[in-house]
């Protein structure tokens, strides 16, 4: 240690002994301890001697390795974050119209949800549709319906993120089939899938498939991005339903970096090097309400990543080491009572995204625990990023926390606590095996438990709910409305598409698409274009796949 | 009979988000109810059917997806079908105050919406098993 540094470590020590020992004896403190919500205790006050527990060279310079202080060398003083408000409802049409809203008030990337019966390979004619069909995000069936969903929109301008993971090889197939239709250059489209399936049994629990098919596929996505479209991010490595569902911020971002090894894994299998797509790849986690946890977890989630792709997957090119992500706010941490109140939760929780140095960012609607968005909503949401982006000043200096002896503690705190969880991952076998296991599950089943509890306790608090909460309050709110006509649209498009399109060519397409599957080496993204192309529906190429190699039921913990 | 309430916690339709469901299911077995969970994306049919052979005391379907008023009423179309409505139907999940209501009017015995604290369901689902008496 430093004679400086000793020399501080006396002075610390008397301040304790004297001023703040006299002081607390007058007036004690608030409580007794507090830790951050995944449960490292805080000190209360950080000073260099924590700070000196973090070597220099893990703090680094940004864009430089280890990354822990952003991604990029100027980051929003050269560009500012992708403002990326998530749309999606009704039919394709409904959509693109909110699309063409959004970007008319300044938004600069498109993001989409879509319905349950999409994200789950189901055609709007199944019997399990019944009642889903463009209500919770847009309904697509076939490439007809990608054309409208993207009519007008510059896709070589404006880069694309679709929210979806067993079915997402399709979309992505009727994306790039709409795409080669217009023309475009396949290396200038930029834009994700979530693709993340591992994420699915895991947490948000949409599957078509057993694992090991579903994995395949998400490898082939990669390799095929990784040749045909150098800009295309493949897949969206997710914390956010892991989160969402339940879990600590320490699992949040662990989670995910053992599927990130997964995958990986997968891919080099194939004899790709990691370099070859490493670059592409994507993350996606949530800001929940602990600020400072939460930028730490950003910075370190960047550190973690550069070490793990360095040095467990040898890569060479800085950009393989590079962590970039998308961050959504908390929507469960959001309340239906005093509704107008989340507009300042998510505005704190869009700052730490950026203090975390996020590369796009959606903010939640202050309606979202009645229904999805409404424009005003998603307005008010979208200018709470333009208020930090514009007027706060904030973006002017690169990772303005960098070297707080609080943020750098707690950052190298969570930095190993993730290698930690990762460590038990290896030793128990691997993240497929506990998957079958369910212990990813029962983890994320335990925090949320001890969160419930602690929330009725009213040790956790929620403002209008377990405290200053106002009895017999009205929720004087318009919620977005369902237009039950707009499922009827869809189902009209859907059978006109199947009267029209070759069903020889489908049927020929599709028996090809079995051979393809049957063939671990091969990759399934050419066909599945061909399919699209051909008019063939999500739900007839899910279907036909199923038929081979079955599906998923989960044996639920609890 | 035995007096320890049964009860079958379900998810039925699409909808995965199992965070509140498992949290009720275990809340309900610490409080000494038999709990049943029946795992994600089950029929109406399905359930309404378990339900029955089960003999439950309470239906407890979670919806977070937005079907809600798509699927409980045709839950309790199947109940009646059966001939089983003293199957307590109840539910839980994210909706608006008015549709919540308008369930309750067609049958539902109680919408236990989000942020509901655990004790709440506990109490409600023994007040609502008392009130209806032994099957």
């Amino acid at each position: 240690m430093s004679k400086e540094l000793d020399e501080f470590r006396r002075q610390f020590e008397a301040w304790e002994q004297i001023e703040l020992a006299a002081f607390l004896k007058k007036s004690p403190e608030r409580q007794a301890e507090s830790r951050t919500v995944t449960g490292f205790p805080l000190k209360r006050v950080y000073t260099a001697l924590d700070l000196a527990q973090t070597p220099a060279e893990d703090i680094g310079l940004p864009g430089q390795y280890p990354y822990t202080r952003g991604a990029y060398p100027t980051m929003y003083r050269g560009r500012l974050w992708t403002m990326r408000q998530i749309a999606g409802f009704g039919t394709a049409e409904d959509t693109n119209g909110r699309f063409k809203y959004l970007i008319a008030q300044g938004q600069t990337g498109l993001s989409t949800d879509f319905d349950m019966p999409t994200l789950m390979g189901y055609d709007s004619d199944h019997p399990m549709s019944e009642g889903e069909v463009g209500r919770e995000g847009v309904a697509i069936d076939t490439m007809a319906d990608m054309e409208l969903l993207f009519e007008g929109i510059d896709l070589e301008n404006i880069s694309v993120s679709m929210t979806i993971n067993p079915s997402a090889w399709i979309l992505l197939a009727m994306y790039i089939a709409v795409a080669q239709k217009r023309g475009l250059d396949m290396h200038k489209l930029s834009g994700t899938i979530q693709a993340d399936i591992l994420k699915e049994y895991m947490a948000q629990k949409e599957w078509a498939f057993p694992i090991r098919p579903s994995v395949r596929i998400v490898r082939d996505c990669i390799t095929y991005c990784a040749r045909n479209m150098k800009r295309y991010n493949p897949i969206n490595i997710s914390g956010y339903h892991i989160s969402e569902a339940g879990s600590s911020p320490l699992d949040e971002v662990a989670f995910p970096l053992c599927n990130l090894i997964t995958y990986v894994e997968e891919v080099v299998k194939t004899g790709m090097h990691v370099d070859e797509f490493a670059p592409r790849l994507a993350f996606y986690f949530v800001s929940q309400s602990d600020f400072f946890e939460e930028i730490a977890k950003f910075r370190a989630a960047r550190r973690a990543y550069a070490k793990i792709m360095k040095e467990r997957f040898g890569a060479k090119n800085p950009e393989s080491m590079r962590l970039r992500f998308h961050t959504q706010t908390a929507a469960a941490s959001l309340t239906k009572p005093q509704y107008m109140v989340n507009i300042v939760r998510t505005a704190l929780q869009a700052l730490s995204a950026v203090l975390g140095g996020t590369q796009s960012l959606h903010t939640n609607g202050m309606d979202e625990a009645f229904a999805i968005p409404t424009e005003e909503a998603m307005k008010i949401a979208l200018r709470t990023q333009q208020v930090i982006a514009d007027e706060s000043n904030v973006p002017n200096v690169i990772d303005p926390l960098g070297g707080s002896y609080y943020v750098e503690h707690l950052t190298t705190q969570m930095e190993r606590a993730i290698f930690g969880v990762i460590e038990e991952v290896d030793r128990r076998g691997g993240t497929i095996k506990l998957i079958e296991e369910g212990w990813f599950q029962r983890r994320i089943a335990d925090f949320a438990y001890e969160t419930a509890i602690k929330k009725a306790k009213g040790e956790k608090v929620v403002l209008g709910v377990n405290k200053f909460v106002e009895p017999g309050e009205k929720a004087d709110i318009e919620t977005h409305p369902y237009d039950p006509a707009s499922a009827q649209r869809q189902l009209d498009r859907l059978q006109r598409v199947r009267r029209e399109r070759d069903q020889r060519e489908v049927d020929r397409l599709l028996d090809r698409l079995i051979e393809v599957a049957r063939t671990e080496t091969e990759n399934v993204m050419p066909v599945t274009i061909d399919l699209v192309r051909a008019g063939a529906s999500m739900g007839e190429i899910v279907g036909r796949l199923k038929a081979l190699w079955g599906t998923y039921r989960e044996t639920p913990v609890f | 009979m035995s007096d320890i309430i049964r009860v079958m916690i379900a998810k039925v339709g699409l909808d995965g988000h199992d965070r509140g469901v498992k949290i009720v299911a275990r809340t309900l077995r610490d409080a000494g109810m038999d709990v049943i969970y029946t795992g994600l994306h089950r029929t109406p049919e399905e359930v309404v059917d378990a339900a029955v052979q089960e003999d439950v005391d309470v239906l407890g379907i979670s919806i977070l997806s937005g079907a809600h008023m798509t699927l409980f009423p045709k839950m309790l179309k199947l109940l009646e079908a059966r001939d089983a409505e003293d199957i307590l139907l109840i539910g839980g999940g994210v909706m608006p105050d008015e549709e919540a209501a308008a369930l309750k009017a067609m049958g539902v015995k109680e919408i236990l919406l989000q942020d509901t604290p655990p004790e709440t369901i506990v109490t409600t689902i023994r007040r609502l098993v008392a009130e209806r008496g032994p099957k």
